[in-house]
């Protein structure tokens, strides 16, 4: 099954009065289970065509179907609600609250569906313990360091069990060894977990992580 | 974790701010319920003489007097009950010359007329046998006794620690000089907005010692047989006297305190403008408060958003946010000033009574400061493009 199919997408943005293209009739399907990898050059559109299957920003042209969903005529709150049960959002720099433990930040993404604060604390735990932070429920982020940090936002992106992962540089930010065990989470989460996974990323020895890499340049792809 | 708790999590990001905002807010409602309680202190204190009573002034102004020959004219008016003469005297007590109270002189006919309003509570014995006043309570007996005995309300003798027989001395402004006079008898005030801070005493004391026999007085004081005749009868005195010297106004005593509370300036305009401003200024502090606040936080509406907190959820949430703190401080700062100011000594106004009404209006206003400082920051915040909050932090 696909999972995700993208179909002679185009973004434009508008600078002033200038149009710049970034993607341009871009198109890719991505198989269920599968691990992709996306790399290219800065700017050349990694993070848009990303924001555009993650349902969180739209296409100019073009039509994209992420699990089984066309996204193009679904209206704001129908997206938010679709993401919330689909998508797991991995970013950069992490992009936890500061004021929340480890625990109620990976509590967010069920507070939007009716359910105890019991059972909302269970399935935390139960997602911190699969990214191996079980000791680490009450620390806040200041207190983890950027590979338990990374942790925490992983185990945000999969508590409510969506079945597509989107990560955008997720070791970026991180040293070599903790990069690695990221990697090697992403990596489980595929084969043990069946996520689906579209990881953006510079650095070629993690996109060997992936069953496949994709390059972007000039707004179109290239395997 | 739900989104209420959500909510008092952000609260306490910034505690000193938050800390801040509430007490502005608090001041504010403080000063608001203050205030409304002055209004309303007036207004029951005008409601206190109902019809039963009118005023004759001059009708040029409030401090221009009348002649004392009016008396028995004006008892002569069908319907007119009593008639009592009556001075201001506006002396201070020389050991406290800020604490202000009222003096007041009457002739014998004065005292009566308020018979339904005050009761004597404590009393000197009379020398001997008395002749007093029709109407007049026998336990004033000694006080008609003496030229310069005087009454006193029971909060007023509290608040001086007074007692009863005691001599004291006031020094006249209008009237200089030393006025000794000798406390004979304490009322009471048979409803609370009746005051009981007034000082009376003797007219013809009043008129031997300081007006030198000019035959003039302040103002009469009218006891109406019939109250639903008092517009006739006002109308019947000022045409009386019309074409004299001495032209009179004839008012309901109501209207006679509105105008005596409010003779420097429209006094309760002013305190209701007051009011006004105050609130308005707290709303807009509060308003650039949350607005800042939410500022800082754009990124972390992007990532709420990513993770599917939709438009409508982020606005309730920033609303409920200013609400608090903006409820808080409301409800404190009015209880505040119903608690601390209620009773509290207003001169020759019955004391500052915050009714529970207030202090509601106080907590709805503080509700409503919430709403509005909200508004901005959590439409600004429920309108952001998540692609564009995400890139502030990159
Ligand atoms: N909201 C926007 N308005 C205008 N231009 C934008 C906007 N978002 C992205 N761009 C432009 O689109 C292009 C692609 O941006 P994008 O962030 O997708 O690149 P990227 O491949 O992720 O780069 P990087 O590797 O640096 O993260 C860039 O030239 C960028 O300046
Ligand atoms: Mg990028």
């Amino acid at each position: 099954m696909v999972m995700v199919d993208v179909r002679n997408v185009r973004k434009v943005y508008r600078r002033d009065t200038q149009e710049v293209p970034v993607l341009d009739g871009l198109s890719i399907a991505i198989d269920e289970g599968d691990f992709v990898g996306l790399m290219g050059p800065s700017g050349s559109g990694k993070t848009t065509l990303l924001n555009l299957i993650g349902g969180i920003d739209r296409p100019t042209s073009g039509e994209l179907t992420v699990a089984g969903q066309a996204l193009g005529p679904l209206g704001g709150r129908a997206l938010a609600k679709w993401r919330s049960r689909t998508i797991g959002y991995i970013f950069q720099l992490y992009n936890l609250i500061p004021v929340l433990t480890a625990e109620q930040n990976v509590e967010l993404p069920l507070m939007l569906v009716r359910m105890s604060g019991k059972e909302r604390r269970d399935r935390a735990r139960h997602a911190l313990g699969i990214v191996g932070l079980a000791d680490r429920v009450k620390h806040f982020p200041r207190q983890l360091s950027g590979g338990q940090e990374q942790r925490v936002a992983i185990a945000r992106a999969i508590v409510s069990d969506p079945r597509v992962l989107l990560a955008d540089e997720p070791t970026g930010d991180l040293d070599r060894k903790s990069g690695d065990e990221i990697l090697e989470l992403l990596a489980r989460l595929n084969r043990e977990h069946q996520k689906t996974i579209v990881m953006v990323t510079h650095d070629s020895h993690a996109a060997e992580r992936a069953h496949r890499v994709v390059h972007l340049d000039k707004g179109v792809l290239s395997a | 974790m739900n989104l209420l708790a959500l909510v008092f999590v952000n609260l306490g990001r910034n505690k000193i701010r938050t800390a801040l905002t509430l007490m502005s807010v608090m001041v504010a409602l403080f000063l608001f319920c203050a205030l409304r309680g002055v209004l309303d202190t007036l207004q029951e204190s005008i409601k206190a003489g109902a019809e039963t009573r009118l005023v004759v002034r001059n009708a040029v102004s409030l401090v221009q007097p009348l002649p004392q020959s009016y008396k028995p004219r004006l008892e002569a008016i069908p319907g007119v009950a009593r008639v009592a003469k009556s001075n201001w005297f506006g002396g201070q007590d020389p050991n406290d010359a800020k604490g202000f109270f009222a003096q007041f002189a009457g002739d014998d006919d004065y005292i009566p007329i308020y018979n339904d309003d005050v009761e004597i509570v404590e009393a000197s014995a009379a020398p001997g046998p008395v002749a007093l006043p029709r109407g007049a309570d026998p336990r004033l007996a000694a006080y008609y006794a003496e030229q310069t005995a005087c009454i006193v309300g029971r909060e007023l003798m509290t608040r001086k620690g007074w007692k009863l027989g005691q001599t004291i001395t006031i020094s006249g402004t209008i009237y200089p000089g030393d006025w000794p006079m000798t406390i004979r008898a304490v009322y009471r005030a048979k409803q609370k907005n009746f005051g009981e801070q007034t000082l009376l005493f003797h007219y013809t004391y009043l008129e031997q010692k300081g007006m030198g026999g000019s035959g003039l007085v302040g103002i009469y004081i009218l006891q109406l047989a019939d109250p639903q005749r008092a517009g006739d009868i006002a109308k019947t005195v000022d045409a009386m006297f019309l074409n004299s010297s001495f032209a009179t106004l004839t008012e309901s005593s109501q209207a006679f305190q509105a105008g005596f509370v409010s003779m420097y300036g429209n006094v309760p305009f002013l305190i209701g403008l007051l009011g006004i401003a105050v609130v308005f200024a707290i709303l807009l502090v509060a308003a650039n408060t949350m607005v800042m606040a939410m500022r800082e936080r754009v990124s972390e509406f992007g990532v709420l958003k990513t993770l599917g907190f939709e438009d409508g959820t982020i606005f309730t949430m920033v609303l409920v946010e200013a609400a608090i703190i903006t409820l808080g401080g409301g409800i404190v700062g009015a209880l505040a000033a119903k608690y601390m100011l209620a009773g509290v000594n207003l001169g020759f106004l019955p004391p500052l009574t915050i009714y529970w009404s207030t202090i509601a209006t106080g907590i709805v206003i503080a509700l409503v400061i919430g709403a509005v400082s909200g508004l901005v920051p959590a439409w600004q915040a429920s309108r952001l493009v998540i692609v564009d909050a995400l890139r502030r932090v990159d």
